[in-house]
């Protein structure tokens, strides 16, 4: 354990990241509880959404970081992932032409999520990969409309627009009750996720499994194939990469990962619905990869949390803080609602797109390569972007 | 039906044609390459040399004819297949993966003679580590064989341009080929370094790997092939050793232009 431990190379900065980021997050819950007198029960949970987003980011990473495949449909497969512990856990089946509802244990669940994803990655994969760049892109954002539209008018198999509700709890056979949750400390039999600091704990197993099966993935000859074809296809075939089989494992992991993170979220709002996979959750997921910094691990999981906390913390509290900054400093005025003002709360409410815009726009212009950047990404960007033609191979 | 060459021939091209639209880039040449030797193609610029290069190396199938590589008839197989047969290429503008180390070249380099799957990589299992690291020594060998060893750990894309150009030679040596395409591996190179590269063809000659290449300069291609093949306007035109074709009227029409 301390040779392990000597071998850890505390100057490398994705290391002190991975270490911060540890450190952070056991640490939350406990301050999340001591910092609201016992009332941070929304803090944490509101931590386990956020990692349902660091999952996905991690899992898009794999396809547009890695591999290098624009992929503008992710929540598709998110959907794909939701609906299917959605279905194998709750009464929605005894209602459709099956007659028979499933409930299938959320542990073994999670896995055939996982599965269905990856299969639809594969399937959606399979005849679009020989599609380059920007057709593929457009394919995958096709497939990123379809697929919340299936669900959506599935009539009874899927709910149709009120999704599927009532979804079964997780539930463990033994679990240990303590002060950070706010609760004392005791042994329970037949837990059942109610308490968020659950779901927060599973999201940490979650995500380290994901962080080391990407590192893992990301150093091994599959890694290498991604990056060679990254790179160049061209080549990459030339010295022996099957480019179509590697790029639709690319898809399938990626999917798989949102078929984890899928899972998780029906699990934990009990509840799946047409309207949480639209085309903004890809974007958003897009985003998260983009401005962490493409391909690299940490830089991707610091972007996450980067953009859910102004996603969703800082634009929906916005307004509020505008209209009380006002009243603070005396232009209290301007939360009168008269003839074309609606106050000032309500009209920071209509901008905040806008100032997500220029948070966005301001971060790309200062830092292009992403908050964390990996060792290609920030050389390249160094490099300028001196491409060779394609003028060995012709019209390849 | 096509007929199967003979056996010391490693690779047969048997009436090949290569059009693109109304362009006919490779006119129905066939030539064979001997095992154990340096072949070599030659002629001028827009002579279809490269065009043919990716036909053999499955880039492009030939529109018309057969390519036999030993016994397998490769036309219109798919690159990465034809790189597991055991057929291995550089390029005429350079194609390293640019934004990965010299090593993680040579490294996908050796992609096509490895075991590990998904779940290997994903879970690191032993036999993963243990081929990982015998793939990392082989790596470094061939580093060294081309005198790159010190720059394992640098980006292709910030070597100079004789060490990207014996890069590309190392990585395609990784897939362990019996043929070895090389095109134009001297150019823009210097004296010297063209010397330093006939020496490498040589050891990789000795180490039974077959050569056929494509070069622009004379000197080279006289000093170290065993036949040589000339193609103009896509045609083949002359065949021969290097004594023969050298002294060939059509060739030197060819490449001097015919007075008329």
């Amino acid at each position: 354990m301390r040779a392990r431990l000597a071998r850890i190379d505390w100057h490398d900065r994705n290391t002190v990241v991975y270490g911060v980021l540890l450190l952070l997050a056991l640490l939350f819950p406990a301050v999340a509880q001591f910092s609201t007198g016992g009332n941070g029960n929304f803090l944490v949970s509101t931590a386990a959404d956020a990692g349902v987003y660091v999952l996905l980011a991690l899992g898009l990473n794999v396809v547009v970081g890695f591999a290098g495949l624009l992929d503008l449909g992710y929540a598709a497969f998110f959907a794909i992932g939701a609906y299917t512990y959605a279905m194998l856990a709750s009464n929605k089946l005894a209602v459709s032409p099956l007659h028979h509802g499933v409930h299938i244990p959320f542990w073994i669940a999670l896995f055939v999520a996982v599965a269905v994803a990856a299969l639809f990655g594969a399937m959606l994969g399979a005849p679009t990969l020989r599609l380059r760049g920007d057709y593929l892109a457009i394919v995958t954002l096709g497939f990123g409309e379809i697929v919340p539209r299936i669900f959506r008018n599935g009539g009874s198999l899927t709910g149709g627009v009120n999704g599927i509700t009532a979804l079964d709890l997780p539930t463990l056979p033994v679990w240990l009750d303590g002060p950070w949750a706010g609760l004392q400390l005791a042994l329970v039999r037949d837990y059942q996720f109610i308490d968020p600091t659950a779901y927060y704990v599973l999201m940490l197993i979650l995500l380290g499994l994901a962080i080391i099966l990407t590192s893992n993935l990301l150093r091994s000859r599959l890694g290498r194939a991604w990056m060679a074809i990254r790179e160049d296809e061209v080549a990459a075939a030339a010295m022996g990469v099957n480019t179509v089989a590697t790029k639709l494992l690319a898809f399938a992991v990626g999917a798989s990962f949102s078929g984890f993170a899928g899972c998780f979220y029906g699990a934990k709002l009990s509840l799946v619905s047409p309207e949480n996979f639209s085309f903004v959750v890809s974007v958003t997921i897009l985003l998260m990869v983009v401005l962490g910094g493409m391909g690299n691990i940490p830089g991707v999981i610091v972007g996450a949390l980067t953009i859910y906390f102004v996603d969703f913390y800082v634009l929906t509290n916005l307004p509020s803080w505008s209209s009380g900054l006002a009243d603070a400093i005396g232009l209290g005025f301007l939360n009168q609602s008269h003839a074309g003002w609606t106050g000032l709360g309500d009209e920071t409410q209509r901008l905040i797109y806008l100032v997500f815009g220029l948070i966005l726009v301001v971060t790309m212009v200062l830092r292009p390569q992403g908050l964390l950047p990996s060792r290609q990404r920030q050389e390249e960007l160094a490099g300028g972007t001196a491409d060779e033609a394609l003028a060995d191979v012709g019209a390849a | 039906m096509a007929e199967r060459p003979e056996d010391d021939v490693i690779l047969g091209v048997d009436r090949v044609s290569k059009r693109f639209g109304g362009l006919v880039a490779v006119d129905d040449v066939s030539f064979d390459v001997r095992r154990g030797r340096v072949s070599a193609l030659i002629g001028p610029n827009g002579a279809g040399k490269t065009t043919l290069f990716n036909c053999v190396t499955g880039l492009f199938p030939p529109t018309e004819g057969h390519i036999w590589f030993e016994d397998i008839d490769v036309s219109g197989v798919r690159p990465h297949q034809v790189a597991k047969l055991g057929v291995a290429r550089t390029f005429q503008n350079i194609r390293l993966f640019e934004y990965m180390s010299a090593l993680d070249n040579v490294r996908v380099g050796q992609h096509v003679r490895m075991k590990a799957n998904l779940w290997d990589a994903m879970f690191k299992l032993p036999r993963e580590r243990r081929e990982e690291v015998h793939v990392t020594e082989r790596a470094r060998e061939l580093l060294r064989f081309v005198g790159l060893e010190r720059h394992g750990e640098s980006y292709a894309r910030n070597l100079s341009y004789g060490q990207q150009r014996r890069l590309e030679i190392a990585r395609a040596l990784a897939t362990a080929p019996r043929l070895l395409l090389l095109d134009e591996p001297a150019a823009g190179f210097t004296p010297q370094e063209k010397v330093e590269l006939m020496r490498l063809v040589q050891r990789i000659l000795d180490q039974g790997i077959t050569i056929l290449l494509i070069e622009h300069d004379m000197r080279v291609v006289m000093d170290i092939s065993d036949q040589i093949t000339v193609l103009d306007h896509g045609e083949k035109i002359a065949e021969g050793p290097p004594e023969e074709v050298r002294h060939n009227q059509r060739v030197i029409d060819a490449y001097l232009g015919t007075a008329s």
